[in-house]
């Protein structure tokens, strides 16, 4: 498979860390990948092949378990259901489309020989 | 960079700093916050739970200083305004410079002063600093008197029974809560307490706090004759706004105190506002934290230029307190010129509901409920709209099958009053395409406050003709039944060839676990057996029960309660060694808690060793068969019940169905094991075995009905094998067989038909498939623990298979490893800070009851 990457706003800051080997992240079941300042990303392929990486502490419970949601859709948008309380967010931009006024981060990944990469900042700052 | 301070740092004073920040794009405020407590803002309105056990932690507010934009100065009073120079001071000898300054002091009790009013042993009840002391207190003293007996005296007598006091409470007007209920409602409340254990003293007149020997606080005095011992006292008689430094400062007050503000939340110095509590806005000072966020919203707004105003807010009040349903609405005590009441007193029913109409008794006025306020939700939004019917038949529904309709409702009646949606924006909502509860809540923010109104979202998606009940999804027009259908019918085995031809999009949470349960009933196969894998739970992908906190629980199978005790020890090494915290369950075996994903294996793998299998507490499966130990001890024991629940533990283990499954065997009718409460329950006869079906405990207890009497041991099996896999085939998503028995056309007859007759035919068919199942069996966690490639799944993170989690962390409990940190299942703050403090600002409901 060549590079897919989501189409976000390139962040000023940060650099590409390898999260996983590529056959590792089954399509439409997450990952959750450490970055070097403690943060957490949870990574996802969806099953168009579209990777994608969001914050993966649950907002709602602190418990850092967003990797381990399902992933689905939600009328054509690519989303995953937080396991803890349900919850359903937006791949694509982090949103929570359940509770509007909440967001995670989103971190840009790409794909090449063989290997998984995300990006160690996240695209913008939280609003 | 201007500078805004705020004084006091209480929940309106947090919330207007939360608004002025999500409204600062430009970051042109710097904001000083002065607070006099010592800790950040928390939830006083949840204050009552600290006695239920809440930490301090649980009830924080969202962590202001994750911005830095803000610099909060926590235990530091403002001690003046000079508003010539524009500068505060604090009682740390700072003089802070500013260009806006917001005024959010709250309010301090009102304490009366009566002889002996300041005794030690004399509180107000108000932060969680007069909380620790109320506790302090009450260590040394076995009754405790409530002063007022208004809504926060009732929260402050429940907290003194959690306590374990005698509690008393002592009310001056004729009846408790004066301010939300009549006379009427009143009574029936005082009973109502008085059930709980309090002694209400209503009409009665506190006199003087009377010390004892030692110089604390020993019985209080009311009227002439009555004195009550006391060793505890609390003061809720009202609260006084904190005006202080507004009064000083010259600034205009209200009439009862406050400093006046316009719709504006302006003060008479411009640059000076003020918010909550200690406000009063046109005239009114408002005691209830909603009205004081809408004053925050305002002033947020003006500082970004805006031209908000405050329109005035719903003082509606339902409560339950110590388990009694109050509900006061609307012009409850009927002060509208011409104002009719229609009562009714239901003394036995122990209800009292009084609506209030206008003088042609076409329009809803207001309302009391005491003791059932189930009509409350559909009576509130009515207020200043026509009545649907007579009046009598809302407040009594039962007397007609009434009861308000929400298709009685006009547009604009506010649904929702938390959000101020309209029952109009709720049909528009709906009518542009939310098909569900959880659409509504995204597009129109109703049900996302208190929840309470949910129940009409639900009725108006029905009125609308929305199908909610047979479609499983938005993926999938089928039921849960049908489905099952299809995969028969077709033979088809994965979720993408079913989603493919007969769904739409790629699934969600509820239809694929839905589906990997179908897949797996009737296809066999590992459960994380390439895709199916993805269609998981995170129960079932890591074959344990997810915990609040990231960690797992680890329940081996001990079918039918029997253990050796080799193997209890095995379990309590294994405990021991991986740091697990251990308990006994209401099924009969033992539940380890703690375990982070990458030791569940080497756990799991100790277990196998030792003869364990996975007990499935993860799955929508067999969880236990519970036994009492019958002829194996027992003098009354008619048969061999710790036999045969092995025998059924051991057949239908590992079976996935619509919801779990329960059963138990006793061995006589004095049914110890409580088979009756299971979904199959089985119980001894002298001549066999009679077989129950259908008993639930959990939400909506139920008790199993008996399908049939004196069975040989063979022929229970074949019943059960019958009833079981009928439950499967035909069962809704999440439908324990109790519910399915109640929906089920012809009820137990029909399955009874079914199940022993063989009415349809396909007993045989039935049978067959169980066969299936028990020959295909095998363990799960022996599956995984044999497959590398499955193992590789069981890590925190990919790219740090040795890492654990940092998050979590324990703390020590009763001897025992648990959680640390807060319970914080709750709605996050705005902008939950990156990895700072737990926030909170409401409750969001669970979306769905399972697992
Ligand atoms: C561990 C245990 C409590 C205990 O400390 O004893 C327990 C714990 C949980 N129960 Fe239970 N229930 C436990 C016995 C019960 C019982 C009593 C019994 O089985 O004899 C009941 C009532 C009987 C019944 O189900 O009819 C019970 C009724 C529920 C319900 C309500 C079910 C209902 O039909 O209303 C739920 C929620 C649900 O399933 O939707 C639930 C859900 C849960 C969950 C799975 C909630 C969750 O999502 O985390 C808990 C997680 C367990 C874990 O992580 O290991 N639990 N639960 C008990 C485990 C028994 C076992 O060995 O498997
Ligand atoms: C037990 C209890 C239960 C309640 N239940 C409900 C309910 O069910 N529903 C409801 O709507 N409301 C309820 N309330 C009322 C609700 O808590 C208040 O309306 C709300 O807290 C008001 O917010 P505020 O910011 O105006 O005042 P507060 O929350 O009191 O905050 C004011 C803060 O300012 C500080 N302060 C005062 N003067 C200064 C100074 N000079 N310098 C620095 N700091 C200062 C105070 O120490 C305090 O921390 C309840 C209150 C209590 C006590
Ligand atoms: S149910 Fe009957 S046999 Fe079983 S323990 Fe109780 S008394 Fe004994
Ligand atoms: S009334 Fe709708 S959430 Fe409170």
């Amino acid at each position: 498979m060549t590079a897919t990457a989501t189409a976000l706003p390139v962040s000023a800051e940060g650099r590409w860390i390898t999260a996983c080997l590529s056959e590792r992240l089954m399509p439409e079941r997450g990952v959750a990948v450490l970055l070097p300042n403690g943060d957490q990303a949870a990574l996802f392929r969806t099953h168009d092949g579209t990777l994608y990486a969001i914050d993966n502490i649950d907002p709602f419970s602190r418990a850092a378990v967003l990797a381990r949601g399902i992933v689905g859709d939600r009328s054509g948008e690519p989303t995953v259901a937080s396991p803890m309380l349900k919850q359903i967010f937006s791949l694509r931009t982090g949103a929570c489309l359940d509770v509007p006024e909440v967001r995670q981060r989103t971190y840009r990944v790409r794909e090449h020989g063989g290997r998984i990469d995300v990006r160690t900042h996240p695209d913008e700052a939280p609003q | 960079m201007r500078q805004l301070v705020v004084i006091g740092n209480g929940m309106v004073g947090h919330r207007l700093v939360e608004a002025v920040l999500d409204r600062d794009s430009g970051m042109a405020w710097h904001i000083v916050v002065l607070g006099e407590e010592p800790r950040p803002a928390y939830d006083r309105v949840a204050l009552s739970s600290y006695f239920d056990g809440a930490a301090e932690t649980d009830l924080r507010m969202g962590d202001l200083r994750a911005d830095d934009r803000v610099e909060l100065r926590l235990g530091e009073r403002a001690t003046g305004i000079d508003r010539g120079a524009r500068t505060v001071t604090t009682s740390a000898g700072t003089t802070l410079h500013y260009d806006a300054l917001v005024l959010a002091t709250g309010s301090a009790p009102f304490v009366p002063p009566v002889p002996g009013h300041d005794l030690p042993g004399c509180h107000v009840y108000r932060t969680i600093d007069d909380l620790e002391a109320i506790t302090a207190t009450a260590r040394g003293t076995g009754t405790g008197v409530v002063i007022g007996g208004g809504l926060l005296g009732l929260e402050a007598a429940n907290a003194l029974r959690l306590l374990g006091l005698r509690a008393h409470v002592v009310e001056m007007a004729p009846w408790l809560m004066p301010r939300q209920v009549d006379e009427g409602g009143g009574a029936l409340l005082g009973q109502l307490i008085e059930d709980t254990g309090v002694t209400v003293h209503a009409g009665a007149e506190l006199r003087a706090v009377e010390p004892g020997d030692n110089g604390q606080a020993a019985h209080v005095r009311l009227g002439e004759d009555t004195r009550i011992d006391a060793g505890l006292v609390v003061f809720s008689v009202g609260i006084r706004p904190r005006d202080e430094l507004a009064r000083a400062a010259g600034l205009e007050l209200g009439p009862r105190g406050g400093a006046a503000v316009d719709a504006a939340c302006r003060t008479s110095d411009p640059a000076i506002y003020s918010v909550g509590e200690c406000a009063s806005i046109e005239g009114t000072v408002y005691g209830l934290v909603a009205p004081g966020n809408a004053m925050a919203e305002v002033v947020a707004d003006r500082l970004a230029g805006g031209e908000a105003t405050f329109t005035g807010a719903d003082t509606s009040t339902k409560l339950k307190l110590l388990g009694i349903d109050v509900a006061s609405f609307g012009d409850a005590h009927a002060e509208t010129p011409g104002a009719l009441e229609v009562v009714l007193n239901d003394a036995p029913g122990r209800r009292y509901a009084k609506l209030v109409v206008s003088d042609d008794a076409a329009t809803l006025l207001g309302g009391i409920l005491v003791g059932d306020a189930s009509a409350y939700a559909g009576l509130r939004p009515l207020v200043g709209h026509e009545l649907p019917g007579d009046p009598l038949d809302l407040v009594a529904p039962g007397r007609t099958g009434g009861g308000v309709g929400v298709g009685a409702l006009p547009d604009e009646a506010q649904v929702c009053s938390c959000h101020a949606v309209t029952k109009g924006a709720i049909r528009s909502a709906i009518a542009n395409g939310a098909a569900d509860v959880p659409a509504l809540k995204g597009c129109t923010k109703a049900g996302t406050g208190c929840g309470s109104c949910i129940p009409m979202l639900k009725n108006l998606l029905a009125d609308a003709g929305v199908e909610q009940a047979s479609a499983l999804c938005e993926h999938f027009a089928h039921s849960r039944a049908e489905l099952v259908e299809i995969v028969l019918a077709t033979g088809i085995a994965t979720f993408s060839e079913l989603i493919a031809k007969h769904g739409t999009g790629r699934g969600c949470d509820v239809c694929k676990p839905a589906v990997a349960s179908i897949l797996a009933s009737f296809g066999g196969g590992h459960i994380l057996e390439g895709e199916q894998a993805a269609l998981q739970d995170t129960n079932d992908h890591f074959l344990a029960n997810l915990q609040r906190n990231g960690t797992y629980s680890v329940v081996p199978r001990i079918p039918g309660g029997e253990i050796t005790p080799d193997k209890l020890i095995v379990i309590g090494e294994v405990a021991r060694d991986f740091g697990l915290y251990t308990k006994i369950t209401g099924g009969q075996r033992i539940d380890l808690f703690g375990a982070r994903v990458e030791q569940l294996p080497a756990i799991w793998g100790r277990l196998v060793e030792a003869g364990f299998e996975s007990g499935h507490a993860y799955g929508k499966a067999l969880r236990t068969v519970k036994s009492c130990v019958g002829t194996t001890w027992c003098r009354y024991g008619v048969q061999d019940s710790v036999g045969m629940a092995i025998e059924l533990e051991l057949r239908y283990r590992g079976l996935r169905s619509p919801h779990k499954i329960k059963a138990a065997v006793s061995g006589c009718a004095r049914e110890c094991a409580e088979a009756r409460g299971k979904d199959f329950g089985v119980i001894a006869t002298e001549n066999g075995w009679n077989l129950y079906v259908g008993g639930n405990g959990g939400f909506t207890p139920r008790h199993a009905e008996l399908l049939a009497s004196d069975l040989d041991s063979e022929t229970l099996i074949r019943y059960i094998d019958r009833f079981l896999m009928f439950y499967i085939r035909t069962a809704d998503r999440l439908q324990r067989t109790a519910a399915w028995i109640e929906a089920m056309e012809g009820g137990l007859d029909h399955l009874y038909s079914v199940v022993v007759e063989d009415g349809l035919g396909i007993a045989a068919e039935l049978e067959a498939a169980m066969a299936r199942h028990v020959a295909c069996y095998s363990d799960e966690w022996r599956g995984v623990l044999q497959d590398p490639e499955k193992l590789a799944r069981f890590v925190s993170f990919a790219n740090a298979p040795e890492a654990p989690d940092p998050t979590i962390t324990f703390e020590t409990e009763r001897e025992q490893p648990v959680p640390a940190g807060p319970v914080a299942l709750g709605m996050p703050s705005r902008r939950p800070p990156a990895g700072g403090d737990t926030a909170h600002t409401g409750s969001a409901q669970p979306q769905t009851m399972e697992v």
